[in-house]
């Protein structure tokens, strides 16, 4: 049974008992959605958008949020950028997606001939409109994700596997306000968004740039009930003078490990609110969510029946279940799901005693703060400085982002210690995003090299 | 050097590095208005585990995050007192 699945997100509000009073907030305007339901933020040209390509690439989370939920339904692929995706990307985003219109909020001229006709400009500020007859399409959802060589990866969602997570006559009531310090452009952020439209509540958006403790102020404004972040949005949270501003009654953690450490201090914070912890990806969706107040999770939920299958193997998590994506658009690359369906999430777990815990990527990927980086990406860097022979760049813990980039250097000659290593950070500044260059630089006299000839790497 | 110095000197260091300007450092400023952001105080943590050998929020699953330069210079001052206690 999947009521409601079939139909899309504007069909759901327009269905839904009651819109007067709920409204998606954000930093400088605000939408009423009643009002979206007897109005457009698409200036008239919905009816161009029908069944086409849709690349959603707006600078405001709002005009994201009110465009995604005008097109789902009448475009046939909704392309969803994410705020921090790179200019030199955005042609092969098109070209894989088959991209032929553009929403956007800003001019994209400055980026070049892009090669798509039909561009239209969406606005938060609701234009009253008669409701058009359009046909309605399932729309396919592709999501961004940060890949290998620095291209996004372009995972394939449906309405469907987006809301399946989501349990219907779960967090219905009227008062109910959400929040998140993801973008809603962010699986993590767009699980909020879904659960705000779809159910009875309003939404307080974030705002490129705005200050954690400017945020935490409007949420204490508009009264927030539930709200959503990875642990080092909550730790730069319980570091601002503002955290007590809000009261909310649900804190979720996602999209990092969660450690003892942020649970516990969410739970003093907030002693009036649930605190748990929820498992998920952009590829494998929503896996589990822990209530328990413990960091891990229950060893039992391994090869249990339910909506969700998971099984270890080689030492990762794999997860099958109706919540994943359905596949990459550019299907030449890697394939999503092996093995009967399920995805290897590549996150390394380990069993102790009647817990799992994480223990990081399997691939070596690092996660700082909610952002990857490839070793390999630093290690070119560093290795550019002529007394550098060799470089390991790896991940260590941070009670403070999860994880922090650091290197290991062989140098040609004798190290004159802090010069070289002054030198070395200031080529990682120049060339590298802040989170990419490493926190601290090691002298060693040898790195070990595997039989392959390659860099020995100790994943997780 | 005192463990405040230490931690003032390495504060001066990273907002150098990452070519930032740093506020009158005093003990109400608000951490994340030093010019340093939660990346910068992930570093600041990591190297003063290098320099004084101690990390106060890894060694505990009881810990309080710093709002002020002043909690989190207290934070470190604790940890060294129990240290030196610890080894008698």
């Amino acid at each position: 049974m999947r009521p409601n699945r079939a139909t899309s997100l504007r069909d759901k509000l327009r269905s839904a008992p009651d819109c007067g009073g709920r409204f998606l907030w954000g930093a400088t305007a605000s939408v009423a959605l009643g009002d979206l339901l007897r109005g457009t933020s698409l200036g008239g040209h919905l009816g161009e958008l029908a069944g086409r390509s849709v690349l959603i690439a707006t600078r405001d989370q709002l005009a994201a949020a009110v465009a995604l939920i005008e097109l789902d339904g009448v475009a046939r692929r909704l392309i969803v950028c994410t705020p921090d995706l790179s200019s030199e990307h955005l042609p092969s985003v098109i070209a894989k997606a088959g991209v032929d219109a553009i929403v956007s909020d800003h001019d994209l001229h400055d980026q070049g001939d892009l090669g798509v006709r039909l561009h239209v400009n969406c606005d938060p500020a609701i234009t009253p409109a008669e409701s058009v007859a359009v046909d309605s399409h399932p729309t396919e959802w592709v999501l961004l994700t940060s890949g290998t060589t620095g291209a996004p990866k372009m995972l394939r969602h449906t309405l469907a596997s987006l809301t399946a997570p989501i349990k219907s006559g779960q967090n219905q009531g009227t008062d109910i306000v959400w929040a998140t310090f993801y973008d809603i452009r962010r699986y993590g952020g767009l699980q909020i968004f879904l659960r705000a439209v779809l159910g009875r509540g309003s939404l307080v958006l974030s705002s490129t740039g705005e200050a954690v403790g400017d945020y935490l102020l409007r949420l204490g404004a508009r009264g927030v009930t539930h709200i959503s972040g990875t642990p080092s949005h909550w730790r730069r949270a319980l570091m601002s003078p503002a955290v007590r501003a809000m009261a909310p009654r649900y804190v979720r953690l996602s999209g990092e490990i969660a450690d003892q450490a942020i649970l516990n201090a969410l739970r003093v914070c907030y002693p009036q609110a649930g605190v748990g912890h929820a498992y998920a990806s952009t590829e494998a969706g929503v896996g589990f969510e822990v209530n328990d107040g413990l960091e891990g999770f229950p060893a039992n939920l391994i090869g249990a029946n339910g909506e969700v299958e998971m099984k270890i193997e080689d030492g990762s998590l794999w997860i099958r279940s109706a919540r994943t994506a359905s596949g990459y658009v550019d299907e030449e690359g890697a394939t999503l799901t092996h093995d009967e369906g399920f995805v290897d999430t590549g996150d390394v777990v380990e069993l102790r005693a009647d817990r799992y815990y994480f223990l990081g990527r399997k691939s070596g990927v690092i996660n700082v703060g909610g952002l990857k980086i490839y070793p390999e990406e630093v290690e070119v860097v560093i290795n550019r400085h002529p007394a550098v022979r060799m470089s390991l760049v790896r991940s260590r813990r941070s009670p403070i982002t999860g994880s922090l980039v650091v290197a290991d250097v062989v140098l040609k000659g004798e190290p004159e210690a802090t010069d070289v290593k002054r030198e070395i950070l200031a080529l990682c500044n120049e060339n590298l995003a802040a989170h990419k260059v490493p926190a601290t630089i090691r002298f060693v006299p040898a790195l070990n090299v595997a039989a392959a000839g390659k860099l020995a790497r100790h994943h997780a | 050097m005192s463990i405040k110095a230490a931690i003032i000197a390495e504060i001066q260091q990273i907002v150098g590095e990452r070519k930032k300007t740093l506020p009158p450092l005093r003990d109400d400023l608000v951490l994340l208005e030093s010019g340093l952001d939660s990346l910068g105080i992930a570093i600041l943590v990591a190297r003063l585990e290098e320099t004084l050998g101690l990390d106060p929020f890894t060694e505990s699953d009881d810990v309080s995050y710093p709002v002020t330069l002043g909690d989190f210079i207290r934070i470190y001052e604790n940890a060294a007192k129990s240290r030196d206690v610890a080894s008698g």
